[in-house]
């Protein structure tokens, strides 16, 4: 009997880990493999240069309406005067949200699609395909921007960081494959990049500037991660005290149980 | 002050008998001493039950029920109400705690034998419930109004279009519109915040009732009450309070260590408690890549998709869900515990659980090849379990069951 119960209690074990590790992936088009973006997001140093970042080479076209100012000042440790500063550009009070420079509507006339709002892109896509699609625009003659992108092909957004990073040129290798008709097919897979034209950063400080962008955008897609998790900490410590009482007192009333 | 309060408890007794009502449930109310484990998910879903209650009261205080409104309202909880976050994360994480110890209350039941006489109906109030509650975390999903809350929402209310000439016109009338829209929104948030938990509510009532009627079965199969002692209590019996409250208890704050693991260091639970796309504002433009349901779904999902035919797909669906209301009628056995039933039904109740948990990874597997082929073979156990059981229940050589506890 309890054997019984002892071997469907291991294939429940079993069958759950092999579900979660399999876990449902990012809805990240393409199919390329995602670099890991080993972001940190203890670090507020990181995640100031982030927002500034954000502010500077992002909030032009794209938007983030769920997160405010004073929010993001209190969590990075920003003065006020550091946030007007450094970060309002089209903003007067504290608490409005960041709102991109260009209208909706106009964004979609010129690019085909409207840049999306960047408040939960890290929790839809996953900081990695931010990181990994941030660093896989090549150039593309017959793109209207001039650049295409491995993790989003046919993206309608521009290269934004080609000064820092420079222009890239895409590898591919063509694999013929005959199936079991006959028929030869070819695909063509990404191999690596080549750097065509430097830009004003070297690769491993593009790596950092790319890193701490998507590390602010992590932080802004849950701003109350940390203080969730030190929540968490007390009330777990809570419980544990909790259960002893209540299992001595459980043992007491139970004593004279047989 | 004490005076004060016993005469005000006397003054109501007076008037309506809550002192009859505490014995009747708690102070005199005999359960079975030798309950284990699987005897704590009863008291367990009456916690998130209540959860799902109060904080889902709190959410509606800020949510807003429109197509343009939804999405940034769940934010707005999330980000600017004081500590909405933790009320948004326990109701999410609430949902599929429910489902979770349902699904274990569930299970109790076939290893025990409880849904047998006299215990029918209990069990076809708690397959009330199952449904319900399938109903309520159905329409409940949609109000976040997310990629996944919008297509998912779409792929399950158009499954009634395969029924013959009532299909379409039912699948309007349940959507209110020839698409999904800010009217099926509105209806389904009427639905999910008082329609759906009122009835809940009184099963659960009825529920408990008729359990506390025929009183708890228990790990041995034994009925308790066929043996009392001088003063009309169960030998084998112990008193609801004190004992089994303070023992519930117990389980009760370790189920809360858990629970409190999930909500404050992995809400997301690996994009199974909450989906990834539904980060994303419903588009009515861009079908996501891979629609799945929620995993408390996905076995049904699962049988759904292994038929090729939409209405048999349907069909066999529906069937599965509802199946369990005939256990009691299906299982001839003549003692109720898996302790003293024979090598077949255990093999048949294993053969089930890896089934019902296959079919559940399947559900979000996509549907191709091998998994296609792998369902069948795990929904044709499936109905086996329940079609063939007046069979093998009958012939399966049981063991003799004692008099009294062991
Ligand atoms: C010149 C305007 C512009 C700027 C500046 C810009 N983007 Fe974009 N971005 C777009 C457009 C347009 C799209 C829509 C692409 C599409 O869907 O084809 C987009 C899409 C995206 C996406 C979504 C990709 C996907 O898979 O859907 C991400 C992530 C993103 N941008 C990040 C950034 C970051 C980070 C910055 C700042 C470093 C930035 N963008 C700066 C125009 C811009
Ligand atoms: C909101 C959901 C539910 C609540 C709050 C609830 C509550 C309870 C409680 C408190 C008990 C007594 C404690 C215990 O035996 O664990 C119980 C017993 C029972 N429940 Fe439920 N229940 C729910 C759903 C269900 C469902 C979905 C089923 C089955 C379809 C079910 C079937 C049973 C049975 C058969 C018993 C008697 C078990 C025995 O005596 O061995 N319940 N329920």
């Amino acid at each position: 009997m309890n054997n019984y119960l002892k071997r469907i209690a291991r294939y429940t074990v079993a069958t759950t880990l092999a579900g979660l590790l399999a876990a449902p992936v990012f809805a990240a088009g393409g199919g390329a493999e995602l670099e890991k973006a080993d972001i940190d997001p203890g670090q507020i140093p990181s995640l100031q240069r982030g927002a500034s970042n954000f502010m500077n080479y992002c909030s032009g076209c794209h938007s983030a309406q769920y997160v405010r100012f004073n929010t993001i000042g209190k969590h990075l440790e920003l003065s006020e005067e550091q946030l007007v500063d450094n970060l309002m550009f089209n903003a007067e009070k504290t608490f409005e949200t960041i709102r991109s420079a260009m209208p909706a509507a106009d964004a979609e006339r010129w690019y085909g699609t409207a840049p999306p709002d960047l408040s939960l892109m890290a929790r839809a896509r996953g900081a990695d395909y931010i990181y990994t699609f941030l660093k896989s625009f090549y150039v593309q003659e017959e793109s209207p921007t001039g650049v295409d992108n491995i993790v989003m092909p046919a993206t309608s957004m521009p290269h934004v960081l080609w000064e820092l990073q420079g222009y890239q040129r895409a590898v591919f290798s063509e694999h013929e494959e005959t199936d079991s008709e006959g028929n030869v097919s070819t695909t063509v897979h990404f191999e690596h990049f080549e750097q065509v034209s430097p830009g004003t950063l070297d690769a491993e400080d593009y790596d950092i500037f790319v890193r701490d962008t998507v590390n602010f955008l992590a932080y802004i897609a849950e701003p109350i991660r940390g203080e969730r998790r030190k929540i968490g900490t007390w009330v777990i410590m809570y419980l544990i005290v909790f259960f002893i009482i209540a299992l001595m007192l459980k043992k007491q009333i139970w004593k004279d149980v047989h | 002050m004490n005076n004060l309060l016993i005469g005000l408890r006397d003054w109501v007794d007076a008037r309506l008998p809550i002192m009859r009502a505490w014995d009747t449930h708690m102070g005199k109310y005999y359960a079975p001493k030798n309950f284990n484990f699987w005897y704590f998910f009863g008291v367990l879903s009456l916690l998130v039950l209540v959860n799902q209650l109060l904080t889902g009261i709190w959410l509606t205080m800020s949510y807003n029920p429109s197509q343009e409104g939804a999405f940034a309202s769940v934010e707005y909880i999330m980000r600017d109400v004081d500590y909405g976050w933790i009320l948004r994360y326990m109701h999410s994480t609430g949902a599929s705690a429910f489902f979770l110890v349902v699904y274990l209350h569930m299970f109790r039941a076939l290893l025990y034998g409880s849904y047998k006489k006299p215990r029918e109906l209990i069990w076809i109030f708690g397959m009330l419930i199952f449904v319900i509650l399938m109903a309520e975390a159905f329409v409940g999903y949609v109000l976040p109004w997310g990629q996944m809350s919008y297509w998912g929402a779409q792929v399950i209310i158009s499954l009634f279009g395969a029924l013959p000439v009532v299909g379409d016109p039912l699948v309007e009338w349940i959507r209110g519109d020839y698409s999904i829209s800010d009217i099926t929104l509105n209806r389904f948030f009427a639905l999910h915040v008082i329609a759906v938990p009122l009835a809940l509510v009184m099963l659960v009532v009825m529920h408990i009732l008729a359990l506390h009627e025929t009183g708890s079965n228990n790990p041995d199969g034994i009925e308790i009450k066929e043996h009392k002692g001088p003063d009309g209590v169960p030998l084998d019996g112990v008193a609801f309070h004190p004992y089994h409250t303070s023992k519930d208890l117990v389980a009760i704050i370790v189920f809360l260590m858990v629970f409190s693991f999930v909500l404050f260091f992995a809400p997301e639970m690996g994009g199974y408690f909450l989906e990834y796309a539904n980060f994303e504002p419903a588009n009515i433009k861009a079908t996501p890549e891979h629609i799945a349901p929620v995993w408390y779904f996905t076995p049904f999902y699962a049988i759904l998709r292994a038929v090729p035919d939409k209405l048999w797909g349907f069909i066999l669906f529906g069937l599965s869900v509802v199946l369990p209301v005939f256990l009691p009628w299906l299982d001839r056995a003549r003692v109720k515990s898996i302790r003293y039933r024979g090598w077949i039904y255990k093999s048949a109740l294993t053969l089930f659980v890896i089934s019902f948990i296959s079919l559940g990874w399947l559900g979000v597997q996509p549907a191709e090849g091998i998994y296609v082929l792998a369902a069948r073979i795990f929904a044709v156990i499936y109905f086996a379990f329940f079609l063939l059981m007046p069979y093998y229940t009958t012939i399966d050589k049981t063991k003799p069951v004692p008099d009294r506890v062991v």
